[in-house]
Formats: C-alpha cells, sequence, structure tokens
C-alpha cells in the first residue's frame, strides 16, 4: 500500500506511520516542520529496516489551504499513485481557554472543520483519480474526527462542533462514493495519551497511540466506515449518546 | 477531561516513596527540558530518583520522544532519542539479527534511563555496563546550551552523565553500539546450588564459559542450606540449535489491582521457595524474554506488594572483602528475617566509565522486600554490612539509604560534585534522591502546580 499522512511526526500519526512502515507499506509524510520530518523520516527508515519505506515528506499546514494542493502532488508524483490519505493533525485547547480567546477558537474552528474538509477535498479528488478501466477500487481516506463530536458535551463545545461536523462531512462521503470506489474511514478516538492530551487528567479507558494504531489499519484493510478506538470507547460513547438531555446538562463529562 | 489538581502524585516502580509531582509529556525533548530540573522515563527505577526534588513538581516524561535517528548496519552504532525503550529496540532488532549489548531486568527502560542508571546484565562480567558501548551523548546543560559529549568530548561531563542519575542534564539523545546475535533464541542451562558458599564457587566457573549468568537465592532458609538456589547461564544459540520460527515479543498479563499483604508474605514465600528450588532444570533453547525479563510477562507485577508497595536493595560486595562476604551479608538478612520474594544474585566484572557506576568486581546481591514498619531498620542493617564490607549500593534500586551511609560507601562521590558543579554551579539539575542522598536543598518554597 502507498499512503500520505498528514501528521505524521507526531502523537497518533507518528504511531500510524510507525505501524505502516513497519509492516512494510510505503510511506509519504506531511506536517508543518520540515526538520522534524525529516526525523521522523529517519525514524521510519530506520524501524522499517529498508530505506525505500519512506518515499519522502513536503510540507503542508492545516493552517495554510494553500500548501495542500503542492503537497499531495509532491506525494502523487513520489508515490505514483496514493492509495491511502491518512489525516490525523489537528488543533486542540481546553475549553475555558477558548472561551476566552477569540483568536485562537477561530483557529481552532477553521482547522478542525474548514481546513481539514478543504484537504479531505483535494484527497479526494486525487485518489478518484486513481479509478481505472473497469473501475476496481481506488483509494482509502481515512480522518482522525473524534468521540467528542458525538454528543453535546461541556468540556468540548467548540471542539466537539468542528469534530461533529466532520464526522458528519466524511459520513456523507462515504455514502455517496463509496460506489465509486473511494472508501472514507472516520476514526472517533476516545482519550488518547499524547502530546495533544497533555495537562488533561486521563479518564479511565484512556489508550495509546499504538492501541490506535493497530485499531486503525484493521479499519484501513477492511474498509469499516466508523471505528472508534481504543474499542471501548464505542461502548462508553453508545452510553452517552442515549443519556437524556437533563442528565448531560447536570455531570461534567 | 479536567486539568491536572493538586493531588497528582508521582512514585517509582517501589510505589514507595510517593510525592507531589507531574509528569510533563511532549514529543519535542528540546523544548520540554528547558524550563524542567529533572527528566523521567518509565518510572522504572525503584525508588526516588525519577521524582522531583521538594519543591518541585514538574518532571520532563521523555516517553513521547522515542525517534530513531540512524542506524549503521555496518558499525551497529545506533542513535535515537532518549525516551525509545528497550522493548521497541528488542522487537524491532532482534528479528534483524541485533541486540544491545547490555539489557537490564526488564525492557520497559528508557535509553535515557539506560544512561543515567548505567545498567547492568547479566554479562557484565564481560561486556560491562551499558555506559561502556555509548559512543556519544547530546545532553541539555544547566546553562541551557546543547552539548555533545563522549569518550573523546567533553570526556568528565560524559563520564558524570553515565550513571549520573540525570544530575548534570537532561539526555536528549544516545548513540551506542548494537551487537550482532546468532539467533533469535537464547540456550540456557542451570544448576542447584545447596548453599551460599557453592553458590560464589559456582558463579565463579560458570562465568569463565557462559556470557550470561546470574542466580536465585532462597533468602528464608537459614543454617547449612543458607543461600541455597539455582545458577541460570545461557547464551545465544546458534543457528544449527534455535529454532526455525524467529522469537516473538511475548503477549502480557497484567495484575490488575493491588493485592493483600499475605500474598507475599513470608509463608507464601517459602512455599514458592521450596517449589522453586525443586524445580526441575531447564537445559535448552529458551525464549529470550523467558530468560532476560521473566518478570515482564507480568504487568505492574508491583501490585503484588499490596499497598505497601515495596523496595528493594541491591549492593555489591568487593572481591577484596574476601568469599565470606556474602555469607555474612545473608546472615544479617535471615537473622531479621527478611523476606524476600526475589533474590537474585551476580559475579561483576571491571569497573566502567560512569563516575558513579554501581557496578564493581565482586559479587552483587538484589533483594526485593516488601515495605512494612520495621523495612528501614533492615536497610540501615543491611547498609552496615555493605560500608563494613566495602561495598556500595545501586541507587536506580534505592528508596531508603541514609544520606551518611551513602557518602561512607562512595569516595568517589567529592570527584561526582566537583563534575557537576562545573556544569551546574546553581545545582538546576535535582532529585528527591540527591536531596536525600548527595546534599543537594530542596527547591525555596512549596511547589505549584502549573495552571
Amino acid at each position: 500500500m502507498k499512503a500520505v499522512i498528514l501528521g505524521a511526526t507526531k502523537g497518533m500519526g507518528r504511531a500510524v506511520a510507525r505501524a505502516l512502515a513497519e509492516r512494510g507499506d510505503a510511506v509519504f509524510l506531511l506536517g508543518r516542520d520540515e526538520r522534524e520530518l525529516e526525523r521522523s523520516a529517519a525514524d521510519l527508515k530506520a524501524r522499517a529496516g529498508k530505506p525505500e519505506a519512506v518515499v519522502g515528506f513536503a510540507a503542508c499546514d492545516l493552517e495554510m489551504p494553500e500548501t495542500f494542493a503542492p503537497a499531495l502532488d509532491r506525494a502523487q508524483a513520489a508515490l505514483g499513485r496514493i492509495d491511502t490519505v491518512v489525516v490525523t493533525a489537528g488543533l486542540f485547547a481546553p475549553q475555558d481557554r477558548l472561551e476566552g480567546d477569540a483568536v485562537l477558537l477561530r483557529r481552532v474552528l477553521t482547522v478542525d472543520f474548514t481546513n481539514t474538509i478543504l484537504f479531505c477535498e483535494e484527497a479526494r479528488r486525487r485518489l478518484l483519480g486513481n479509478v481505472v478501466a473497469g473501475g476496481a477500487l481506488r483509494g482509502t481516506l481515512c480522518v482522525f474526527s473524534s468521540v467528542a463530536g458525538d454528543r453535546g458535551r461541556k468540556p468540548v463545545v467548540f471542539y466537539g462542533a468542528a469534530k461533529a461536523g466532520l464526522s458528519r462531512y466524511l459520513e456523507s462521503l462515504d455514502h455517496k462514493y463509496r460506489a465509486g470506489g473511494l472508501r472514507t474511514i472516520c476514526v472517533k478516538p476516545g482519550f488518547v495519551k499524547t502530546g495533544m492530551t497533555e495537562g488533561l487528567r486521563p479518564p479511565p479507558f484512556a489508550g495509546e497511540p499504538e492501541q490506535v494504531a493497530a485499531d486503525v489499519l484493521r479499519a484501513i484493510d477492511a474498509g469499516t466506515p466508523v471505528v472508534y478506538t481504543p474499542r471501548m470507547w464505542a461502548l462508553v460513547m453508545l452510553v452517552i449518546r442515549w443519556l437524556p438531555r437533563f442528565v448531560m446538562r447536570k455531570i461534567g463529562f | 477531561m479536567s486539568a491536572s489538581t493538586k493531588t497528582s502524585t508521582l512514585a517509582g516502580w517501589g510505589r514507595v516513596p510517593v510525592v507531589p509531582g507531574v509528569e510533563r509529556r511532549s514529543e519535542d525533548l528540546g523544548a520540554l527540558t528547558r524550563a524542567t530540573h529533572l527528566s523521567r522515563g518509565l518510572g522504572r527505577s525503584y525508588g526516588d530518583s525519577s521524582l522531583p526534588a521538594a519543591g518541585d513538581l514538574e518532571v520532563a516524561s521523555t516517553v513521547l520522544g522515542d525517534r530513531l535517528l540512524a542506524f549503521d548496519e555496518q558499525t551497529g552504532v545506533m542513535r535515537a532519542e532518549a525516551g525509545l525503550s528497550l522493548r521497541d529496540i528488542y522487537r524491532i532488532f532482534l528479528p534483524r539479527g541485533w541486540f544491545t549489548p547490555v539489557t537490564p531486568g526488564t525492557q520497559f527502560v528508557t535509553l535515557g534511563g539506560m544512561v543515567a542508571a548505567d545498567v547492568h546484565g547479566k554479562n557484565h562480567h564481560i561486556e560491562g555496563c551499558f555506559g561502556a558501548h555509548v559512543t556519544e551523548l547530546l545532553l541539555r546543560v544547566a546553562d541551557g546550551r546543547l552539548v555533545t559529549c563522549s569518550p573523546t568530548v567533553e570526556r568528565d561531563l560524559f563520564r558524570a552523565t553515565i550513571g549520573g542519575m540525570g544530575l548534570l542534564g537532561h539526555i536528549l539523545e544516545v548513540a551506542f553500539r548494537m551487537t550482532r546475535v546468532p539467533s533469535t533464541w537464547l540456550w540456557q542451562e542451570a544448576e542447584r546450588v545447596p548453599d551460599i558458599d557453592a553458590f560464589m564457587e559456582a558463579l565463579k566457573t560458570a562465568s569463565v564459559t557462559w556470557p550470561l549468568t546470574g542466580g536465585w537465592i532462597d533468602c528464608l532458609t537459614a543454617g547449612r542450606h543458607m543461600g541455597r538456589g539455582i545458577l541460570f547461564k545461557s547464551r545465544w544459540a546458534t543457528p544449527a540449535e534455535a529454532p526455525a520460527a524467529r522469537s516473538r515479543p511475548r503477549k502480557r498479563l497484567t495484575v490488575p489491582f493491588e493485592m493483600p499483604s499475605f500474598v507475599l508474605g513470608r509463608t507464601s514465600i517459602r512455599a514458592f521457595n521450596a517449589l522453586f528450588y525443586r524445580q526441575p532444570l531447564p537445559r535448552g533453547i529458551v525464549h529470550p524474554e523467558a530468560a532476560f525479563y521473566p518478570l515482564d510477562v507480568i504487568g505492574s507485577w508491583n501490585r503484588l506488594y499490596g499497598r505497601g508497595g515495596l523496595t528493594q536493595h541491591q549492593c555489591v560486595l568487593p572481591n577484596e572483602a574476601g568469599r565470606g562476604a556474602a555469607r555474612r551479608f545473608l546472615e544479617v538478612l535471615v537473622a531479621r528475617g527478611g523476606a524476600s520474594f526475589l533474590c537474585v544474585i551476580k559475579d561483576c566484572g571491571p569497573e566502567g566509565v560512569g563516575m558513579l557506576s554501581f557496578p564493581r568486581p565482586g559479587i552483587s546481591i538484589a533483594l526485593d522486600i516488601a515495605v512494612r514498619e520495621d523495612t528501614q531498620a533492615l536497610i540501615d542493617d543491611l547498609n552496615e554490612v555493605v560500608l563494613k564490607e566495602g561495598g556500595r549500593i545501586y541507587l536506580a534500586k534505592d528508596a531508603l539509604t541514609r544520606a551518611e551511609h551513602f557518602r561512607a560507601m562512595e569516595p568517589r562521590l567529592p570527584e561526582f560534585l566537583r563534575v557537576r558543579r562545573k556544569w551546574d554551579p546553581e545545582g538546576r539539575f535535582r532529585s528527591a534522591q540527591s536531596v536525600r542522598l548527595f546534599g543537594d536543598a530542596p527547591f525555596a518554597g512549596a511547589g505549584r502546580l502549573p495552571a
């Protein structure tokens, strides 16, 4: 498989890139910082045990939509054909900070909703372009949304809203294009211990990025449209989705 | 998801002591180490080595800084960020025929931790400590600079950092030499040894021909059979001996919660010891994890020790103390009824490059001890023996040694402190352990947790 990963240097993106490279897939890394990309590329090559594991990397920033097309073009040129695009990048800030900082709020909403969708659209066009004569299966778009988008909750008013919108976009995309060969996978991680959740107290069932990566690879291989990870969160969110409003209003979760 | 509150605490693997503290995590070790006074890896040191000094709260957790930066297939030299775990190295490189030249008794350690404690393993009599194989370190030192040191560049800083318990600065990157191994399996043999004097002899004999040696001793049995046990000897299997399939990393079980204290009480330990001593002796191919990391199979095994936690006492008794030293040490332990579930014995080779590295030629004895009311007194008594025999203790295991004992055991301390003062005149880098043992002051004012 030939995969492009946006957000490959950190957190869950790093874990997904490692899992892909270690099992022999070719990866192309996208991220904000060239120097970090270079170090991550070295890491993946050493882990895979072969330099051809990492085909290349390019700078791409979810805050700068003008970087999307050139970065994906470079990936396509390097890989020949893109089979899978994974998007793990995103922006997070605690609710109380967002309520007091309109500039940061705009950034979070823009990155996690608008710009993620703009990036997905660039990816979608290229993946659909893979369709060859005969119309065989051509591509997978795997995007990290969040359990935060499943229900209106006090600690994630804005982040949850952006992720809810993103989840709905991914669902629609899957409905519209699956028959045409594009599989869309919406990953909903629960609490995962990464740099992004640094400083937050891990709740029960907090997961590690490696667990998430293993679940995500399984979903990509099987084409599962919605993945809760770690899997316990499917159960947790099933309960949360069915809680009545008067209960949600009372609890802090 | 609430922000960290005042109740957050940190502890070592023994879960004694527990101090207020919080781990700061980031992939970017460069940024993470600018404002912190101590690095912490996977928290496998038993006592207070990786805990913040009183008045301080944040430690830099290196575990997300775990990238492999280079591996040279010709020379075996690997360079990686300090948070890379031995588990990862083992999982990735053993199938390719490479292993670390030295491994401690758990794979859940980081490279930074292996350097800071200058870990040793069952092959110490041949390969020395991990530090002997380190070719270069990248450190964040007290004045904020990033400094590279090696056996030839800034040699003092290098020697003080190896085994220096993180007190010279944050370790950001480690370069070291890996070793080629002939297969992914070990060949192991064992022998039953009737008493402690015979054990000394057997270890010495075994070390001549075996690269990996170490023994388990029963420390409840007194009298004629005091120090009876089993000596394990192993080496990497040849390709001809090894099974056709590669060994694969093992699945782990976990102790889900703290066990009641009788689980590791005297009666159960006595029963275990009797069974263990009479076990059929292995001879043949074993999984490397079974030989190197027998306890790693059970996650959170420290919970077996119950609420009170555990401590470890590991000392080395030098050859100069004579053959009877280990016997005299065990006599004190047995007389105090010091029930230890795990007692591991190993002969050590020459001292390494690290200024404060633990091993020296002699015999090392490591005891796991459930913490009770009288544990401090037991540790004090054991340390009196160690002192009398001219030995010393292993800082990575220690939680309860008194400063006066430590200083009397460590004539090397003034030289270490001299180098440390040169690189860190204001004493920026401190740990709970350095306050307890090295004479460091706690940080002024009560620690404040960040918002």
